[in-house]
């Protein structure tokens, strides 16, 4: 889960990490009177999850509450990338001196962490990494022994600051790292990390990504979810405990194991592409059970996306016995009655196949269609949703 | 042969009492596996009974930890059912027991833990771990250590690895007639024990495994890097295939690993990379499967 600039700044201020002052606004009243509040020169700045919103007009200074109101109603419902602005944060103004990097992550390659420094900060990081690759310090990290004191000064005398610099950048390094461990981030980004001309070091902006598998440790990590721009039917599937993903297409995909889903997405693509370029409409993988009830709420938070124009059931019994699946594809029918409306194409192999199709067989309603295979079932599925 | 795994290993499980850890030791012992105990440090001197693969029944010990369980059964792996929350120490515990094979099919373990255990383990040196995340490994006809079904084919001349664990029972379904050495699960999470390079050199080293088959998906570099070593080291023919053409950017699909960020990750990328190493890769698992025949039949 990433996180908006605002909670990261709130984050650093609860670890110790110097930031400003910062108050966030939904409406330009409200950033009129967060500027107030402030006092002097603000920045009024969008709050996306996206980089690049300086370029597209989403952080503007303001010198009085009267600028700061007009900045905020050019900012909010700004399109960012495909990110439209509903908050700003009013951020007090630094006079800044110098820009410098920092960040913390996860090293899928090592299997470790990795943190990047420079005294050079101030662009984009992909931009200095290529600019100035020299620059741009690569620091492992041994997730046991983690950041202290004497490692935090060493990974910023290798970022290229000077003694003097190091020595007062080296309590932020140490400090922002104890926020990547504390929180269960699998980043932890500061750019600009700055200088002001008051010799403060300051985070200016921030970026953090929490990891979701952690959240059981960290109970206010759901108070950090941002409803709002969730989809109605992935806030619904989630209610349920169902993994889906919604996506831009017309057929219906419901199926178990990640991997396998992934693969039905593909494959139903490619079928897509001699029916009228039809898509998957969606993720939606129901894990090892597939119980009736699971079923049921899959296929109902499906049919709730009036987009599909057919459903294709992709599932491969491994522990789970197909007449399991397919006597829960018949009892979900049930429980939905009219609510069921689309055709439905179900593929089933594995662990008492037989037995299962001929449940689905017997039952005979008149939506379901048995396919022979993976491909088959997709190419039906595509077949029927650009028919419909 | 095969890899990793063969009939002689001494397999106890980690939280043999629990649901899913009763379940699945019924299901290992049924596919010959030689489970020899477990461990819950709350239930130590108590028996589980099961019935082995000839249906008799048995009586299995359960341990305080691992070290004990090892020191009294002579176990040389140990599979983990435990949940996310206390996974990183019942790895832990295994690696400081040196127990040769640990393999952790558990979902929803925190990204820092696994780093934190895979640091303990690859800094003590002495225990290869499987997962976490994922379906474990099957030498078909000689040992299951996994949840992988045992029953969709037998013994063969295809070596499987994949990240995904309904992709692996999907391919080896497709090559049910051919049969495999090892499937190996190696798991959709961003930090894993072994990797796809790992299982590659085994099965490059193992005799009877003829043909290899790669199952990759969205996210990281994994496959890319797998196909620089492809390259570099391996002779034996390598059939490929990458779940997630049609994902979206920012989007995690279902596996915490399987998100694509920015021009990183993608299926097409790994495609090419793939290719680029010699490897062909089909765009379906049917497709996939007919390379593997055609590569084989070409030997």
């Amino acid at each position: 889960m990433d996180l908006f600039e605002y909670q990261a700044r709130d984050l650093f201020e609860s670890y110790g990490v110097p930031v400003l002052p910062g108050i966030v606004a939904d409406t330009p009243e409200e950033a009129r009177a967060a500027a107030e509040r402030l006092g002097g020169v603000v920045v009024v700045k969008a709050q996306v999850k996206v980089g690049g919103r300086g370029k597209a007009g989403g952080v503007k200074v303001a010198k009085t509450p009267d600028e700061a109101e007009e900045a905020a109603k050019a900012i909010l419902g700004l399109d960012i990338k495909g990110h439209v602005v509903q908050r700003v944060m009013v951020a007090a103004g630094a006079r800044i001196a110098e820009e410098f990097y920092f960040s913390v992550l996860l090293d899928r390659a090592e299997r470790s962490y990795l943190s990047l420094a420079s005294v050079e900060g101030g662009m984009e990081i992909e931009q200095l990494a290529v600019e100035k690759p020299e620059a741009l310090a690569r620091v492992h990290v041994d997730p046991l022994a983690g950041i202290d004191a004497e490692q935090a000064l060493a990974i910023a005398k290798a970022g290229g600051f000077d003694d003097e610099r190091a020595a007062q950048v080296a309590p932020v390094i140490a400090a922002l790292y104890e926020v990547y461990t504390g929180e269960d981030a699998t980043l932890v980004e500061v750019n600009p990390l700055v200088l002001t001309e008051e010799g403060a070091i300051i985070a200016l902006d921030g970026k953090v990504s929490l990891d979701e598998n952690a959240a059981f440790r960290h109970p206010g990590h759901a108070e950090l979810e941002d409803a709002a721009a969730a989809d109605p039917l992935e806030a619904k599937a989630k209610e349920n405990d169902l993994n889906y993903v919604k996506l831009d297409g017309e057929v219906g995909i419901i199926g178990n194991g990640a991997g396998l889903v992934m693969s039905t997405l593909d494959v139903v693509a490619y079928a897509g592409e001699a029916h009228g370029g039809v898509k998957p409409a969606n993720f939606l993988d129901i894990g090892g059970g597939a119980s009736a009830t699971v079923m049921a709420n899959g296929l109902d938070v499906i049919l709730g996306d009036a987009q599909v124009k057919s459903v294709f059931v992709n599932v491969f019994g491994g522990i789970t016995s197909c007449v399991a699946v397919a006597e829960g594809i018949v009892k979900a029918l049930e429980i939905l009655g009219d609510a069921a409306t689309k055709p439905l194409v179900v593929r089933l192999d594995g662990n008492q196949v037989e037995e299962g199709r001929a449940i689905l067989q017997a039952a005979n309603h008149p939506l379901v269609t048995v396919a022979a295979g993976m491909d088959e079932g997709a190419d039906e599925a595509a077949r029927l949703a650009a028919a419909a | 042969m095969s890899i990793f795994l063969n009939k002689n290993s001494r397999v106890i499980v980690q939280g043999i009492t629990g649901g899913e850890g009763t379940k699945h030791t019924a299901l290992m012992l049924k596919a010959g596996t030689n489970v020899v105990g477990g461990v819950n440090a709350r239930k130590a001197g108590t028996t589980v009974a099961h019935k082995d693969a000839n249906g008799d029944d048995v009586e299995l010990p359960v341990f305080g930890s691992v070290a004990e369980a090892m020191a009294a059964t002579g176990a040389d792996v140990s599979i983990a059912f435990v949940p996310p929350a206390f996974t990183k120490d019942a790895m832990i515990e295994a690696v400081d027991a040196e127990i040769p094979l640990l393999v952790v099919i558990t979902e929803g373990v925190p990204v820092q833990d696994s780093a934190q255990a895979w640091a303990h383990a690859k800094a003590k040196g002495t225990t290869r771990i499987i997962g976490p995340n994922c379906p474990g490994i099957i030498t078909p006809g000689e040992a299951l250590v996994g949840i992988t079904p045992a029953n969709i084919t037998g013994k063969g001349p295809v070596g499987l690895v994949s990240k995904s664990g309904t992709l692996t029972y999907q391919m080896m379904f497709e090559l049910r007639d051919l049969g495999f050495s090892t499937a190996i699960g190696i798991g959709g999470d961003p930090i894993i024990g072994t990797t796809h390079i790992d299982a590659l050199e085994a099965f490059e080293a193992d005799p009877e495994t003829k043909a290899i088959v790669m199952i990759g998906e969205i996210g990281g570099d994994a496959e890319e890097r797998a196909a620089a070593y492809i390259k570099a080291n391996v002779t034996k023919p390598v059939v490929g295939y990458v779940a997630g053409f049609t994902a979206p950017e920012g989007k995690t699909m279902g596996h915490a690993g399987a998100i694509v960020s920015g021009s990183a990750g993608t299926a097409q990328a790994k495609k090419e990379a793939l290719e680029a190493a010699g490897v062909k890769v089909g765009k379906t698992p049917s497709e996939t499967a007919r390379l593997l025949r055609e590569v084989l039949a070409a030997l």
